[in-house]
């Protein structure tokens, strides 16, 4: 297909942008097969390029001949752009419609992207799991790696290489598959150095109405209890919940079954709800008619803070187990993509300052998101615009968003323990949804290994990795703390992430100021006091050099 | 003291507020001035001290397993569970604390005993540290529109204002003395800002004796010379502060609004501030949403939103907001009342000061303008406070809903404000503690007449002092006078965490960015000066400076350093990098 075929009229003159917070602009848009660019000729630094990717959802008014077009964007911006001309205006957003819903992921940008930066690293190799294993082997021998899952056949959705415990073989990790949803069988997820506990995630047990049980699934999750040892499995549903589950084969593993497990219900939701719940909260942000009872009720109805302090307590929960009681735990909700995902990439942050730096977070998002087969184009193919009008089964889902809403949580409550700041986050949250780079499309990295991504588009990381960029990502207040943090989940401590969903709706100027003067002082403290210490150092020198001088 | 009746209890324990943590063992102290807690449980030796004066209530509860529980509240937030062995003590400690609390007697006060190591002389000039006489000054009063008057130097004219008022220069005395009889409690309109750049004024009073219908010649007058007194405006406003339903009510006691027909050339705006009882209750209502035991999200919100809170602290910014437009954007003046005029109208004339003027967002501006918004112009400190045993129905948050919305402020202008929240929770400490005397009295003159200012000693001295604590190192005065416009929607206001739960240290963020800052400036400030040491040793040691005792002749601070006072702006910083760069050739000082 061409894009052309698409773009009916590709240029209109005398189109007129408008922002909230921002100048009105006046000039040129163009429709690419990717971009939807506008352009004010005489002063070039007003340009717009947005991706058609990004773009949710659109709208259409006219008065009269002049035509306008909404944009919602799926980083929840929001813009208007009035266009002279019906026919155009039809034309402009009739194509915009077209290119940003384009079924085919091999036609998205990330395949015509060319980097215009040198590529130092390439970051489809900078997260490999031979190489995570290799840490783990400096800690542990208890755990193997197994490639059981080579051709994707014993679990679509996980990785070809998979940590498991050492004892088990391959056709024990097969017959667990077998009893687990969508043969998510149990694998490593985190190893606590500090005490050789560990975390595992898997999906449901299919344990169905009458009770199956799994003998091999047994032994491959008491295989990693130390002797005598109890662990810990953290269902994310409710135990109601995970009843309904049952009657459509799936289930929980029955104390019977597993006596050395004591097993404990959590509350998060399924990502329909979370869905609903961001496009209520969206609104209620975007809506500014709201007196105060208003918007506090609508925030409320929202529900997305408890979602947030639901997830954030599962998370606690789930690291406490490992660091305080002692014990492994087991965490898996329904299918082991979602709920379970935010809990144990949560903890690590909690237990793990690794995961706290630039890099230790990307290997986190690698492992514990895209390798473990969270469907990324799934859940991210519409945002809070997308009302889902067209689509037949809704499976868009703001569930990595509420994961990183929660890191931003706790980044509020421990602002020197992190290496990179709150633009990290934002970052991951809007490439999440729209990117030139390749690392968030597809669904597991069967599909990824399918699609050729590594060959055929950017990594990402291959950008954030690159010095200058590493630099504007960082966090100025970092000072490396090697401790377990522990966040409140108290309603007083948990805050709307304003840098997302305030982020359009208010003049970043005054906090854009006052973060550069804390960056400023910073660094300016770090020069003084090197400057004090080489000077030091001369005043040392020369007193030992030449102690008559002093005496002069 | 009488009241005490056991100095000592022990075997006390302090319960956590929210979960069912082992509870802390030690020991309980009544001393005059405080109640202590002594942690011996612990290896470190840990305390918690409450000035007697801060406890807004104590209730004893039916005896539990291990004891008798007391439960104690303060008018800082500060909430202690403690459960006393024996009920002979729990009673004698609870007899004690409601007396020790609020005495019957303002000169049981704790600022009439409060003595630190101060001579006479600097108790006296520590008086004159803030003069808000002075404040008309800066603002360029006297000047060809407005002048102070003595008009009621002996609170002849208002009893409950201060002694010298600033008013319309065209204003006669007879309009000023009529006006003043037509006023409630004879609260004339006064001046409270003048705003240079506009030549707007905001204005405040109490409401007219209007009723159904009468008028006063004077009053109209007065007005007039209000409005004369702008030449930028055909105009004024008169903003009254209530909603209007509160503001007709009153026509009927007599009292009430102006009627625009009467007077020439105003436009009426009513605002919609509630009193100060729906204020008291709405409070009693967040804090209850602040003690609940794990609330799920939506209980909290749930109470935040009823408890109306959010709504009041929006309310007050919004009518700030309102003054300092009319006077900044539409260069009108501005005229403000609610029912007597010391408590709505201190909150929102303060407000729009603030907003309108880049020194009372300084350290020692915020201090002149509570001295002359609030002190001065009969805030009722000590009802509104419940210093001393009274009408419970005459407390109200007035003062600490004034300081939310500075709060609010702070956190939309992070570099606007020399003060940081700390600073703000210091002065709400106090004007509670009853350890100074500013915040003891209704007004000045029954300040005068308790003589505090021989008897006790000011706050503002001994916050200056300490200065190095409250300021924010990201201030840049070089916003300079620039007019704030802060967005009143209502997602820009939070909770207020670090007031209302400032005790329960786990839910604040576990490390502070402004700790961290705030120590930064001190290690900037300790790097400065050794790095001029530095210099200053290689600078003779290379024989560029003659030698080190003309040195030691100069005062050594003053030359070569900047003041450590202030925080410095990014401009004096720019400055030094530059003396940096100047500085280090000295490097090649080993060559020579």
């Amino acid at each position: 297909m061409e894009f052309a075929e698409l773009i009916k009229t590709p240029r209109v003159d005398g189109v007129v942008l408008r922002r909230p917070f921002q100048p009105t602009v006046e000039g040129t848009l163009c429709l690419t097969g990717h971009h939807l660019i506008l352009s004010s000729r005489q002063d070039n630094t007003e340009e717009l390029w947005l991706l058609h990717a990004n773009i949710d959802c659109i709208e259409k008014r006219f008065v009269g001949t002049l035509g306008t077009i909404i944009v919602k964007c799926k980083d929840l911006r929001v813009i208007q752009l009035d266009i002279p001309g019906m026919e155009e205006c039809l034309n402009i957003a009739s194509s915009i419609e077209a290119l940003s819903t384009l079924d085919s992921v091999s036609l998205m940008y990330p395949f015509f992207y060319r980097p215009m930066f040198e590529v130092i690293e390439d970051g489809w190799n900078s997260f490999l799991p031979e190489d995570s294993f290799k840490d783990l082997e400096s800690m542990t021998d208890e755990w193997r790696l197994s490639d059981v899952n080579q051709d994707y056949c014993v679990c679509a959705s996980y990785p070809p290489l998979v940590a498991v415990p050492k004892d088990v073989d391959d056709d024990t990790l097969r017959k667990a598959a077998a009893f687990r949803h969508a043969g998510r069988f149990p694998v490593l997820s985190y190893y606590h150095k500090k005490n050789g506990m560990v975390m595992m995630r898997s999906g449901q047990p299919l344990t169905g109405t009458n009770g199956r049980r799994c003998k091999e699934d047994e032994k491959l999750i008491n295989a990693t209890l130390r002797a005598g040892k109890r662990g810990y499995i953290i269902d994310t549903r409710t135990i109601a919940v995970a009843q309904q589950a049952k009657a459509r084969g799936g289930g929980f593993e029955s104390e019977a079954n597993y006596p050395q497990w004591r097993r404990i219900h959590k509350a998060i939701e399924r990502s329909s709800v979370l869905q609903e719940s961001l496009i209520k909260l969206v609104e209620a942000c975007n809506d500014q008619s709201h007196n105060m009872d208003r918007w506090l009720s609508k925030l409320e109805a929202s529900n997305w803070q408890t979602h947030v302090k639901e997830i954030l307590t599962t998370a606690c929960l789930a690291a406490q187990c490992i660091d305080r009681e002692g014990a492994s735990v087991l965490v898996h909700g329904t299918e082991g993509t979602d709920s379970t995902l935010q809990v144990t990439s949560l903890a690590q942050i909690i237990l793990d300052p690794t995961c706290r730096t630039i890099r230790g977070f990307q290997a986190l998002v690698e492992r514990e998101w895209l390798q473990a087969g969270h469907p990324f184009q799934q859940r991210c193919v519409q945002s809070a615009y997308g009302n889902g009008s067209s689509v037949k089964v809704r499976c868009e889902a703001p569930v990595f968003l509420l994961f990183l809403d929660c890191v931003w949580q706790i980044l509020r409550q421990f602002p020197c323990s992190f290496q990179f700041s709150e633009h990290f986050l934002v970052l991951l949250f809007e490439h999440a949804y729209a990117s030139q780079f390749g690392t968030f499309l597809g669904n597991s990295a069967a599909e990824r290994a399918k699609l050729k991504l590594s060959q055929k588009t950017v990594s990402l990381w291959s950008w954030v990795n690159r010095p200058q960029e590493a630099q504007r990502l960082s966090n100025p207040l970092y000072e490396a703390n090697s401790l377990v943090i522990w966040p409140s989940v108290a309603p007083q401590s948990l805050l709307l992430w304003e840098g997302v969903f305030l982020r359009w709706n208010r003049s970043s100027r005054c906090l854009d100021e006052a973060y550069e003067e804390m960056v400023h002082i910073i660094e300016y403290n770090k020069e003084l006091q090197n400057k004090v210490n080489s000077l030091r150092r001369q005043l040392a020198e020369l007193e030992t050099d030449d102690p008559l001088q002093h005496t002069e | 003291m009488e009241h005490i009746l056991t100095p000592k209890v022990e075997e006390v324990q302090l319960l956590d507020r929210y979960t069912a943590k082992k509870p802390a063992i030690g020991t309980l102290y009544l001393t005059a001035t405080h109640l202590i807690f002594v942690e011996t449980s612990c290896n470190t030796r840990k305390e918690t001290w409450i000035i007697h004066h801060h406890i807004a209530t104590v209730e004893k509860l039916p005896l539990t397993g291990t004891g008798y529980p007391l439960n104690i509240s303060c008018k800082n937030f500060h909430v202690v569970h403690f459960v006393i062995p024996s009920e002979r003590y729990c009673q004698d400690v609870y007899h004690s604390l409601l007396r020790l609390s609020q005495p019957a007697k303002l000169e049981d006060l704790f600022a009439f005993l409060y003595n630190p190591k101060q001579d006479e002389d600097d108790r006296r000039n520590g008086w004159g540290f803030i003069d808000s006489a002075m404040d008309f000054k800066r603002m360029g009063l006297p000047n060809e529109f407005w002048e102070l008057t003595d008009l009621n130097k002996n609170y002849e004219l208002c009893s409950t204002y201060h002694s010298e008022l600033g008013i319309p220069k065209t204003a006669r005395k007879d309009t000023v003395l009529g006006s003043a009889k037509f006023r409630s409690r004879g609260r004339l309109p006064t001046l409270s800002y003048y705003h240079k750049e506009s030549n707007g004024a905001i204005c405040r009073c109490s409401q007219p004796l209007s009723g159904i219908s009468a008028r006063c010649l004077e009053d109209e007058e007065m007005l007039q010379a209000i409005s004369r007194a702008n030449p930028n405006s055909t105009f004024m406003y008169v903003v009254d502060t209530r909603p209007k339903l509160n503001a007709m009510a009153n026509r009927a006691a007599g009292k009430g609004y102006e009627n625009a027909d009467n007077y020439s050339n105003i436009r009426f705006q009513f605002v919609g501030i509630e009193n100060i009882h729906v204020m008291r209750n709405s409070l009693q209502k967040l804090l209850e949403v602040c003690a609940m035991k794990s609330p799920t999200m939506s209980d909290y919100l749930t109470g935040l939103e009823n408890s109306g809170w959010l709504r009041h602290i929006k309310a007050v910014m919004d009518a700030g907001v309102f003054l300092a437009k009319a006077v900044a954007d539409e260069k009108a003046s501005v005229l403000v009342h609610c029912s007597d005029g010391w408590d709505r109208t201190a909150q929102v004339c303060s407000l729009a000061s603030i907003l309108l003027d880049n020194f009372y967002r300084t350290i020692k501006g915020l201090m002149v303008l509570i001295e002359k918004e609030w002190i001065s112009m009969g805030h009722k400190f000590t009802q509104r406070c419940g210093h001393v045993d009274g009408d419970p129905k005459e407390v109200s948050p007035v003062f600490t809903q004034f300081l939310e919305c500075v709060w609010n402020l702070m956190e939309q202008y992070p570099c606007g404000f020399e003060y940081n929240e700390k600073y703000l929770l210091e002065i709400h400490n106090h004007v509670y503690s009853c350890q100074f005397g500013n915040f003891i009295g209704n007004c000045q003159r029954e300040r005068e007449e308790m003589r505090l200012k021989e008897k006790t000693f000011s706050v503002w001295p001994f916050l200056w002092e300490n200065r190095q604590q409250y300021i924010n190192p990201l201030y840049k005065c070089s916003l300079g006078r620039e007019v704030l416009r802060p967005s009143t929607l209502p997602l820009n206001f939070k909770f207020w965490c670090g007031m209302y739960n400032h005790f329960d240290k786990g839910m604040q963020p576990k490390q502070s960015i402004l700790d961290h800052l705030l120590t930064i400036i001190q290690k900037r400030v300790e790097g400065e000066k050794k790095m001029t040491d530095f210099q200053r040793k290689l600078a003779v040691m290379d024989g560029v400076l003659a030698d080190e005792c003309t040195l030691k002749s100069r005062p050594p601070e003053q030359t070569l350093m900047p003041p450590v006072s202030v925080a410095h702006t990014s401009k004096n910083m720019q400055i030094k990098e530059e003396t940096i760069i100047q500085l280090a050739p000295t490097a090649g000082s080993k060559q020579i």
